[in-house]
């Protein structure tokens, strides 16, 4: 006990380096097991971005014809790559029922672990999968989703229904105030289902705003050209209205186009999906696009890492749940001026 | 080769067409006013009074007219070649698949670093060049004309979605750009709309007072007697997706024009709306009879339906069924105002 306090000293020095020094080093190997503790706590694995098994991620999805299809297949591509422990079985992509159907039946024969599927009609796929599930093959159902729950282990989509609400509601508290306010809207291809849900979820939000009222309605087919037609016909239409919902940025090419042409800008534009070239004419802010509502392509990325923890048997973060959800619908995010440069990067072309 | 021969028919119906039948050229040299166009027009003026009397305020209005002429133009080019197609007994499925290839590839990054030229080029070449791959394989791969445009179709959509990549391709040539505004109207009237009338007058010249024209009509006509007479049918043949292709050319620039932008889903189902507009016209589906004042009063009365709807905000749905049944009357109409003709 009788030390000298020089050797006290030392070994209080000493002490403490070495404390600080093995503090500094779990520091340094925190940033994992920071998860690591997490998982701890609910006592399930969950998935990080440290190499685990191996995964083959079958996937298979429609014929890239329109920029939110094609920022789709980029997203799921590049996530993939982000993965060592990925390799990512791609498909050539088709519109075609059977032919997916048979896209998926290869997928299944080649015995991959995981299954990512966008079917081109959702309905239609359902059988597909489930087969896939009844080989022991889990299936990540995107956007589309399939007839039955146990076709699928997990869901994953845009709200379409809470895009038009997201949209209404934008719409409606930009044009509070304004006496006997007038909307039009113009839709996507009438005929898919996803269509009716955005209107309805616009009509809905719409209902809270007594002083709005939409008065046109027009549904173009998600193409430029489309797009430019059916707003010239709403222009003639309407002299005079105050705000102008559009589903889908692609056709919103056109119809700035046609809004331009009319020589028009007594009103504000809202679009819809989130392209790069809506967001580009919100950021600078000169064209009556004021607002787009999003349905995020970065879904497919969030796909893959569903499928690469289902492969690998762990949960997500950030969660107490021990097993990934089955179902996980995404939010609409109303993009503006004011938080564009957030949303930029995910913007589509 | 066979020039000399076929130009000494320059100036009365080719003795092929007579040979090949009475009835059919008689039917044919009828005035541009024959009946199935003065019935159109009755269609075309019930469809005004119906936009007068529903959406008098919009729909009479000058710029409504403007707007609804634009819309034609577009579609309304096609239409003119491919009148001529039919005509000569063919069909060409491909030009909406043309149309969409050449609009991409006139709008790439690249094309567009050449300005106004280069796309108006791009988009004319690629539109020529599909119809010679076209008219070279019906009139000397002998393929038959629905299979080799089916072909053409499918690969041209192809290259087109191979091209883009499924994106949007935004045109940011201004002077391109500006042939779509207000600004450039001449005299009130849209620079697309004079081209489509300019097309509308040569194609009109062509069939009507050339050569060119009447060969196209004794090749649809009965190709062998057309042959027999000395005209050289597959040359023609060739001639005539040419035509079609440098049609879907210009309509592709025009569409560029109109939607600032191209796009591998344009001039989806032009093929579909372009025979239906020219049949409806009074083209003989089977050949050996063709009117372009025809085919643009067909193009002009689903043009002005289609406005209609819109001013009148129906839905898609009802606009569909609605378009089937008026096109169903207007061709029972022109039936019945034949028969009672003849």
């Amino acid at each position: 006990m009788a030390r000298t306090p020089a050797t006290s000293r030392r070994a209080l020095l000493f002490g403490t380096a070495a404390v600080s020094a093995g503090a500094l080093l779990t520091a340094c190997t925190s940033n994992e097991p920071k998860e690591q503790e997490q998982a701890a706590d609910n006592a399930a694995p969950v998935a990080d971005d440290k190499p685990g098994k191996a995964v083959t991620i079958g996937f298979a999805g429609p014929q890239a014809d329109h920029g939110w299809l094609n920022a789709i297949n980029s997203n799921a591509k590049s996530r993939a790559k982000k993965y060592s422990d990925v390799t990512l079985e791609i498909t050539e992509g088709s519109n075609d029922t059977a032919q997916q159907i048979g896209q998926v039946q290869t997928l299944i024969n080649k015995k991959v672990d995981v299954l990512v599927i966008l079917p081109a009609d959702g309905k239609a796929l359902t059988q597909v999968g489930l087969q896939a599930m009844r080989a022991g093959i889990p299936v990540v159902n995107l956007d589309r989703v399939f007839a039955s729950p146990q076709a699928y282990r997990c869901w994953i989509g845009g709200d379409n229904y809470g895009m038009g609400l997201n949209a209404g509601h934008y719409i409606g508290e930009q044009l509070k105030g304004k006496k006997n306010a007038k909307v039009v809207e113009l839709a996507g291809l009438d005929n898919l289902e996803l269509t009716q849900q955005r209107t309805k979820g616009f009509d809905d939000a719409l209902k809270n705003y007594p002083n709005i009222r939409k008065v046109a309605r027009q549904a173009a087919d998600f193409t430029v050209e489309s797009g430019q037609a059916k707003t010239a016909q709403l222009l003639q239409a309407q002299p005079s209205f105050d705000a102008l919902w559009n589903h889908d940025d692609d056709q919103g090419v056109g119809a700035l186009r046609a809004i331009d042409q009319a020589g028009r800008d007594d009103f504000l534009m809202v679009g819809g999906a989130g392209a790069k070239s809506a967001m580009d004419a919100i950021k600078a802010g000169n064209s009556v696009l004021k607002a787009t509502v999003l349905y995020p392509p970065t879904m497919a990325a969030s796909a893959i890492d569903l499928a690469r923890a289902l492969g690998q048997g762990k949960g997500v973060g950030g969660l107490a749940e021990f097993e990934i959800p089955s179902s996980l619908t995404l939010y609409s995010a109303v993009v503006t001026k004011d938080n564009v440069d957030q949303y930029l990067p995910t913007g589509f072309i | 080769m066979t020039q000399p021969s076929t130009a000494a028919h320059k100036d009365a119906p080719t003795s092929a067409t007579k040979s090949a039948g009475e009835q059919r050229s008689s039917r044919r040299s009828g005035p541009w006013w024959d009946v199935r166009t003065l019935s159109l027009l009755g269609v075309l003026a019930v469809l005004v009074a119906v936009g007068g009397i529903t959406a008098p305020d919009e729909f009479l209005a000058t710029s409504n007219l403007q707007l609804v002429l634009t819309q034609a133009s577009v579609i309304g080019v096609v239409t003119v070649g491919m009148t001529f197609v039919i005509t000569s007994g063919g069909i060409d499925l491909s030009v909406g698949a043309i149309v969409a290839l050449a609009s991409v590839w006139a709008t790439t990054v690249a094309t567009q670093e050449f300005g106004f030229a280069g796309i108006l080029f791009t988009a004319v070449i690629v539109g020529v060049g599909c119809g010679l791959v076209n008219g070279l394989l019906i009139a000397y791969g002998r393929m038959v004309p629905f299979i080799a445009t089916l072909a053409m179709l499918a690969s041209a959509r192809g290259l087109a979605l191979q091209i883009t990549d499924g994106s949007t391709q935004i045109v940011s040539v201004a002077s391109v750009l500006d042939l779509g505004a207000r600004d450039s109207y001449v005299l009130g009237i849209p620079p697309l709309v004079l081209i489509f009338a300019a097309v509308t007058v040569i194609g009109w010249l062509v069939l009507n007072r050339t050569t060119f024209g009447r060969r196209t009509v004794a090749v649809g006509g009965n190709a062998e007697a057309a042959r027999l007479a000395g005209i050289d049918v597959r040359r023609q043949r060739l001639y005539l997706y040419l035509l079609s292709g440098l049609c879907c050319g210009v309509a592709a620039f025009m569409l560029i024009v109109l939607a600032g932008s191209g796009q591998n889903t344009n001039g989806n189902l032009y093929e579909l709306d372009a025979i239906a507009a020219a049949i409806i016209g009074g083209t003989l589906l089977s050949g050996g009879r063709g009117t372009i004042i025809g085919s643009v009063l067909g193009v002009l009365v689903f043009t002005t339906i289609t406005n209609i709807f819109a001013l009148n905000n129906l839905e898609t749905a009802v606009q569909q069924i609605a378009k089937g049944a008026i096109i169903v009357a207007a061709v029972l109409v022109q039936r019945r105002s034949l028969h009672g003709d003849t």
